[in-house]
């Protein structure tokens, strides 16, 4: 039994509690986030590849009489996501501005959405899955309404109603799923699940996996339930938007990888061109939505539904390469949103302003900065050396081997990284380059903490980018044979 | 220690403090309330005691009965009532302000002396096996009710809901009494226990007599429950009541009336032909109380109103575990259900009391901005609207799991499919309250006195929401 997983979540809930009893909140946070990463980094290492699978388990019985225990244990995709969520909690903790009104609810907020998403990444049974996620919703919709910008309210409100009801329908799903088990076997447990299923004792009806779809799909913002995302991105503080945009969001991706593919491998070969059909909305009619922005949040806001896209191209292409694609495209995108979300909210801390009209030519007095939204930027289109290059290279050699339905996906997908390079270099340009307004003279480059938080999210996308094999033999591991 | 003692000791420890409070001649009476606690504490120690072999009256053997639902729920009304007694210091600022008299503190004491009594007599109803005793038991504690929820006696909202509560209560005592009197004449026994076997040796022509009798008694029993189609007064008796006694309403006189209803329907379980019938009709109350607590609770702009909707909505809910009784995990369901609903009820109701004591009001609005005024009681609403909800790793989230899940095994696929959208309603009007409390600027800034009492309670009712929310199996290993 390794205790070390149930610590990465007590962590940021401790540092929570003695912040509410007092601590300094920041420390606190920060403290509790370095030590996160730290552990993540050490189980990440420690991952013993020869034998796969699921490793430093632990058992915690909560309702043993329904086959509900709160198991935690880690495989290879687990520990990327691990490494995501404990890389983006610090970055964003740390590059959080100096808090005016109640600092102590909104570090405690980051934390909470923290543990959250660790708790569900780290879950085996679904029931854990499903509650350690919608522990994360709550201080989020929090955060928007409170430290956000703009029409946050409405923003917020929006996002809360999508949200609350794509996970009403998922645990509709979940339930079913769970009913649809024979009374004697009934358990929550992932691995037991996949052993019924890879045995042939369990057959699900394929209706559940379309439940589950809509239901995950409207987390991970899937086209047409992707409307809440943009506005509650644009209005959401930046840390916020890092945490949801980066890592909670994946978490819908996570469930269909975790409980989709080992279960409904018949429906989704069945239900694929659905899919695929709300993939090219994804990629193509989201990328056009986004050129079309006059605001950088909200492009960033879009580019992040948009690719989305590839990473449902990745699960639908259902071979080892395109679900290896999808997932490294999940980790990679996590970090590269979570960037830009977070270069971002420095330029409105600077600015006042995200709009266009107004910027320009910010590269003369913010050179870092400019410097930093290029990589970032680049990082988005997926260029070479980057861990999305990797994912998406793979994404479509995955969905080219599925066969000829792929044909008309894999051509939206390559014309979408050119619509993605058309808005992300439209917003480098808008921002940084051109002539610049005589009232941004005196604005002062990026801070040294916000430099450091942004390397941080930087240098782990080149690292993959450079050597993608770091991730791919690690994310293996999980796919289901 | 048995039923029946125990609750001699609360009428006695009642009796003392009465005696206590006409002769002394402290004008502050919170002392009373303090004591009452303790005194109760102590019996609930008493309850942990062995059980003291077959009860020596031979007759009192007949009419109270000290099984597993009775132990649990005896207690259950203790911790209720301790958490009563514990709310009205912090009400006596209102209580003075609606009850003039010429002596200082004159008539406030035995506002915190009244729940004991009621509180014997809900212990009385959980452990009563006869009609005669449920009947007695329960009319000690509506009379003591009845002077309960009037107690402002100059305050027309308290008056209004007193009168509203006394009429429909004597109507519903009316029923019960009707009800009874048609089983016992059909039947030839008060004894529930004994009815099934009465009733199979029964000729088919007074079976609609018994049914009718039946009927009665289901009416009268959702009066108390707050089931759909007799749950009208509860927003209007909730509003009007003092806080404290509001919160009582809602926990412990809400438990006793399913208590009986439990017991009841348990008995009549033996006769198929009759329990699918009177099963039938428990799945339409079941889905028509949720229907109707969860979507009137939508437009609520009243903080009481809010969670007096939301108490006929959690009825509904512990309906659909009447409704499975069938199934040997109903009752740890139930009872699971209502130690959450107590924790997360009362807490609402404490920080109401809190809040509604600095603004003034009673309104959802009152609450705008709290996490500004006090983080303490905002994160505290959170905690019990969180749970109210049904939000995971809180009671609520567990009670509702089992909930659903002995619906489910007893085959009520359609009451599960609406509980689920009911609980969605239910999200959207808990989030009202979360969104006042952090969203909204607050009318003025200045900070919410929390009492030292008001703040342990607060702490000790959240830790047993995340307690029972993460770590369940205790509990439920003593109901089974």
């Amino acid at each position: 039994m390794s205790l070390l997983l149930i610590l990465l979540i007590v962590l940021p809930l401790a540092a929570s509690v003695l912040i509410m009893l007092g601590a300094a909140p920041r420390v606190m946070a920060l403290g509790a986030a370095i030590l996160n990463l730290l552990i993540s980094v050490a189980l990440f290492a420690r991952y013993d590849l020869t034998a796969g699978g699921w490793q430093f388990l632990s058992e915690w019985k909560i309702l043993p009489k329904l086959g509900i225990n709160m198991t935690l244990g880690a495989d290879g995709l687990t520990l990327t996501m691990l490494l995501l969520a404990t890389l983006v909690t610090l970055s964003a903790i740390w590059i959080a501005p100096k808090i005016d009104k109640r600092e102590g609810v909104y570090y405690v907020c980051l934390l909470f959405i923290s543990a959250g998403v660790i708790g569900a990444f780290a879950s085996l049974d679904v029931l854990f899955l499903y509650s350690f996620h919608e522990l994360a919703l709550i201080p989020t919709f929090i955060m928007i309404g409170v430290w956000g910008s703009g029409d946050r309210q409405a923003a917020a409100w929006k996002a809360t109603i999508y949200l609350g009801l794509g996970s009403f329908i998922l645990l509709i799903g979940l339930l079913a799923l769970y009913l649809s088990i024979p009374a004697v076997s009934r358990t929550m447990d992932l691995r037991q699940l996949d052993q019924m299923a890879a045995a042939g004792t369990f057959h699900p009806s394929s209706l559940i996996y379309l439940i589950l779809l809509v239901g995950f799909g409207s987390l991970v913002s899937l086209f047409p339930f992707h409307s809440w995302a943009p506005p509650a991105y644009a209005c959401a503080p930046a840390p916020t938007a890092m945490m949801h945009a980066g890592v909670l969001k994946k978490f819908g991706l996570y469930g269909l990888i975790r409980i989709a593919l080992p279960l409904f491998p018949d429906a989704m070969h069945q239900f694929n061109g659905l899919l695929l059909l709300l993939v090219i909305g994804n990629i193509l009619y989201i990328g056009y939505v986004t050129v079309a922005q006059k605001r950088l949040d909200w492009t960033i806001g879009y580019s992040s539904v948009m690719h989305m896209g590839y990473i449902f191209l990745g699960l639908a292409s259902l071979n080892i390469i395109g679900v290896n694609g999808a997932m490294i495209l999940m980790f990679a995108h996590g970090l590269s949103v979570a960037a830009a979300f977070a270069l971002c909210g420095e330029i409105r801390r600077r600015t006042g302003t995200l709009d266009y009209s107004e910027l320009g030519g910010l590269a003369k007095v913010t050179p870092v900065l400019g410097l930093l939204f290029g990589f970032a930027a680049m990082a988005s289109v997926g260029l070479p050396g980057f861990a999305n290059f990797a994912g998406e290279i793979l994404v479509f050699f995955g969905a080219t081997a599925y066969g000829p339905t792929m044909i008309l996906p894999v051509i939206v997908g390559v014309w979408g990284v050119v619509i993605s390079a058309i808005y992300m270099l439209r917003a480098y340009r808008n921002t940084f380059w051109g002539p610049m307004m005589t009232r941004w003279d005196s604005l002062t480059d990026i801070t040294p903490t916000a430099l450091g938080s942004v390397i941080l999210l930087l240098v782990p996308l080149m690292i993959v980018g450079f050597y993608p094999q770091l991730l791919v033999k690690m994310v293996t591991t999980a796919i289901p044979r | 220690m048995n039923s029946l003692f125990l609750e001699i000791a609360v009428v006695l420890l009642g009796i003392v403090l009465l005696l206590v409070e006409a002769f002394s001649d402290r004008s502050n009476k919170d002392y009373l309330a303090y004591l009452g606690a303790a005194g109760l504490t102590g019996v609930l120690a008493l309850s942990f005691l062995p059980q003291i072999g077959p009860l020596p009256m031979s007759s009192a053997a007949a009419f109270i009965t000290s099984d597993i639902i009775s132990v649990f729920f005896v207690r259950f009304l203790l911790i209720a009532t301790i958490v009563t007694l514990l709310m009205i210091p912090g009400y006596r600022t209102v209580l003075v302000r609606y009850l003039p008299s010429e002596r200082a503190g004159g008539g406030v004491g035995e506002f915190a002396i009244l729940p004991l009594f009621v509180c014997a007599g809900l212990m009385w109803m959980v452990s009563a096996i006869d009609f005669i005793m449920i009947f007695v038991s329960l009319e000690l504690a509506t009379i003591t009710l009845y002077v309960l929820v009037t107690y402002l006696r100059q305050n027309t909202a308290s008056l209004e809901a007193g009168t509203k509560f006394l009429i429909l209560g004597a109507l519903s005592t009316g029923f019960i009494v009707y009800g009874i009197s048609w089983i016992f004449g059909v039947t030839g026994t008060t004894n529930i226990l004994a009815l099934p076997d009465a009733i199979s040796t029964l000729p088919e022509s007074s079976l609609y007599a018994l049914l009718f009798g039946i009927a009665m008694i289901l009416v009268a029993l959702s009066f108390k429950t707050g089931a759909f189609p007799f749950q009208f007064w509860i927003p209007d008796v909730y509003q009007g009541a003092p806080t404290p006694i509001t919160s009582y309403l809602s926990v412990a006189s809400k438990a006793a009336g399913f208590v009986v209803l439990i017991r009841f329907l348990l008995s009549l379980e033996a006769l198929p032909l009759l329990a699918n019938k009177l099963n039938a009709v428990i799945t339409l109350l079941a889905a028509l109380t949720l229907i109707f607590g969860n979507f009137a609770a939508i437009p609520q702009t009243n903080m009481k109103r809010l969670l007096g909707y939301s108490s006929v909505a959690h009825a509904g809910y512990l309906l659909m575990g009447v409704a499975s009784l069938a199934s040997l995990m109903a009752i740890p369901a139930i009872g699971f259900y209502f130690a959450g609903y107590l924790a997360m009820t009362m807490l609402a109701f404490v920080v109401l009391q809190a809040v509604s004591e600095a603004t003034g009001g009673d309104e959802i609005s009152r609450f705008n901005g709290l996490s500004k005024r006090s983080p303490f009681l905002a994160g505290a609403m959170l905690l019990s609207a969180a749970s109210l909800a049904g939000i995971p790793f809180t009671a609520g989230f567990i009670g509702k799991l089992l909930i659903f899940e002995v619906a489910l095994k007893q085959g009520h696929y359609g009451l599960v499919m609406l509980g689920c959208v009911t609980v969605a309603a239910g999200f959207y009007y808990y989030f009202k309250v979360l969104r006042a409390m952090y969203w909204q600027q607050p009318s003025e800034e200045t900070a919410i006195p929390v009492s030292a009492t008001t703040k342990w309670l607060i702490l000790l009712l959240g830790a047993g929401i995340l307690i029972l929310g993460v770590y369940p199996e205790p509990l439920l290993a003593a109901l089974r």
